[in-house]
């Protein structure tokens, strides 16, 4: 009998609840967004006003490209305009559309070894951070972040990755378990404004460093291109990204706060 | 330190308030987990016993090579299923990646080779033990079996223990198959994982000793059901 049961459930499990539902889009995006609770904040309304089921898998930038190359999502959203740019211009999707953005800053320590508080000069900065040797934790991760660190390293001319594993740790992880592990080893690190401003480990870490343009963060989405990937739900997808650059979604998301401030500033065209 | 406190305190607001997406995330957990315990020993436990009992060539690597997959490291499996379940993959077109099947797959594959391994050596020793008794009996193999199954249900428990507890602790293969989505792949560890990323250390602590003193309840009824059993037997 227990065994008719169990397998009974095996069925039931097995045929039911599957993500490919109708109405429903899986987004491949990043740790920043879906960890300010961003999503949170919108995909109830995304709901209301489109029909439209929402999941999110959040990963690092470069790894929500990968999955969404192996057509695993209908959505992708993410923050690094190099790799969308090659993503569009390989065939995945037709299109990329602006979101919203923010900016990266770098915190550290407030004893900051390396002096660089207050300072606007995110390059000036790392050069100083490496010319004390002072610690600096990095994703390491491919993601959007990692890629704009690594795109200011270039501009220093300090062959960074020289010292990794002495004053140059990378973590290989999310942006959260990078903030965890510069707090834990008081090291300097770059982050994206809401990723840290939701952070709850901060100790007495404080934003160092803020205000250069290159500290830009753009957001883009992209309907995975259906003719690629047949899976995608192409209808329920385009509804998702014109609802988000829709007036009513752009200022959904100028609306979402954290502890009283502006985390995205949408920028649709 | 008062993060303990803080945390054991965090937890039992959460257990005592039913607290709703705690419920959600408790109930996935424990379904995926029990349900991969259960097919796992669908399969593990006559594979072990049959290793157990019977003689034949390459047995012995093929125990070897169980014993070495107990030790398979979760993400790696939550990889391989992922390569497979993917869209890009062999077996895409199920459409089972980042749902709760993806996750009771990959719990299956790292929990079958525990429940083998282990069933064998304890099925085994049985054997050893009454094999030449048994045979001066002229005892059929498969009654001899039931018997050292009946004779061994304590040990065997433990083995199906160890099994769940493997899948209701294990991360890396949930994570990476189920994807961590709110409401629907999202399960203890992931949930811990995710609350630990967000720097809530306290919650994420708290989240742990929920997921541990669900532990301590399945072990404590194990126990219990053992106790009066043997009670029983005493009377």
């Amino acid at each position: 009998m227990l065994k008719y049961k169990i397998f009974a459930i095996f069925c039931t499990t097995f045929l039911t609840g599957n993500a490919v539902a109708e109405n429903t889009i899986l987004v491949q995006s990043t740790t920043s967004t879906k960890n300010s609770g961003l999503y949170d904040h919108i995909l109830p309304l995304v709901k209301q006003e489109t029909g439209v089921t929402v999941y999110v898998v959040a990963v690092g930038t470069g790894a929500a490209i990968k999955n969404a190359m192996n057509c695993d999502g209908d959505v992708l959203l993410v923050h690094s305009r190099k790799l969308e740019d090659q993503f569009v211009a390989s065939g995945y999707s037709k299109k990329r559309y602006d979101v919203m953005y923010n900016d990266f800053i770098i915190v550290g320590p407030n004893d900051d070894p390396a002096g660089i508080a207050e300072m606007n000069d995110a390059v000036a900065a790392l050069k100083k951070i490496a010319v004390t040797e002072s610690r600096f934790t990095s994703r390491g991760d491919d993601s959007g972040t990692h890629g704009k660190e690594r795109s200011l390293w270039k501009r220093t001319g300090v062959n960074q990755d020289a010292s990794s594993g002495s004053w140059y740790l990378e973590t290989g992880s999310g942006m959260g378990a990078t903030l965890n592990t510069a707090v834990g080893t008081e090291a300097y690190t770059l982050s994206d404004r809401s990723s840290w401003e939701v952070h709850a480990n901060k100790s007495d870490f404080k934003v160092m460093v803020e205000g250069d343009k290159r500290l830009f963060n753009p957001y883009g989405v992209m309907l995975i291109d259906p003719v690629r990937c047949p899976s995608v739900n192409s209808n329920g997808g385009k509804a998702f990204i014109d609802w988000l650059i829709s007036k009513n979604g752009q200022q959904a998301i100028a609306r979402f706060k954290v502890a009283g401030k502006q985390m995205f500033f949408p920028n649709a065209q | 330190m008062s993060i303990y406190s803080d945390s054991f305190a965090a937890a039992f607001g959460l257990l005592a308030t039913a607290d709703s997406d705690l419920m959600e995330i408790l109930y996935l957990s424990i379904n995926v987990s029990l349900l991969s315990l259960a097919l796992s020993c669908s399969i593990g436990l006559p594979i072990g016993a049959i290793l157990a009992i019977r003689q034949f060539h390459g047995r012995d690597a093929l125990v070897g090579i169980f014993n070495a997959l107990m030790g398979l490291p979760p993400v790696v499996v939550g990889l391989l299923v992922y390569l497979h379940l993917s869209r890009s993959g062999p077996f895409g077109w199920l459409g089972l990646l980042y749902t709760p099947q993806a996750m009771v797959i990959a719990q299956m594959i790292l929990i079958t080779p525990i429940i083998i391994a282990l069933s064998c050596q304890v099925l085994e020793d049985m054997h050893e033990g009454y094999k030449d008794f048994f045979d001066s009996l002229v005892v059929p193999k498969l009654a001899a079996l039931v018997a050292y199954i009946v004779d061994a249900r304590y040990s065997l428990m433990t083995v199906v223990l160890a099994g769940f507890g493997r899948a209701v602790s294990e991360v890396g293969a949930v994570i990476i198959v189920g994807g961590n989505i709110d409401h629907l792949t999202r399960v203890m560890t992931t949930a811990i994982a995710l609350e630990t990323s967000k720097g809530e250390l306290e919650l994420a602590l708290a989240l742990g000793f929920v997921l541990l003193s669900i532990s301590l309840a399945v072990n404590f009824l194990a126990q219990w059901l053992k106790a009066s059993a043997k009670r029983r037997a005493y009377v």
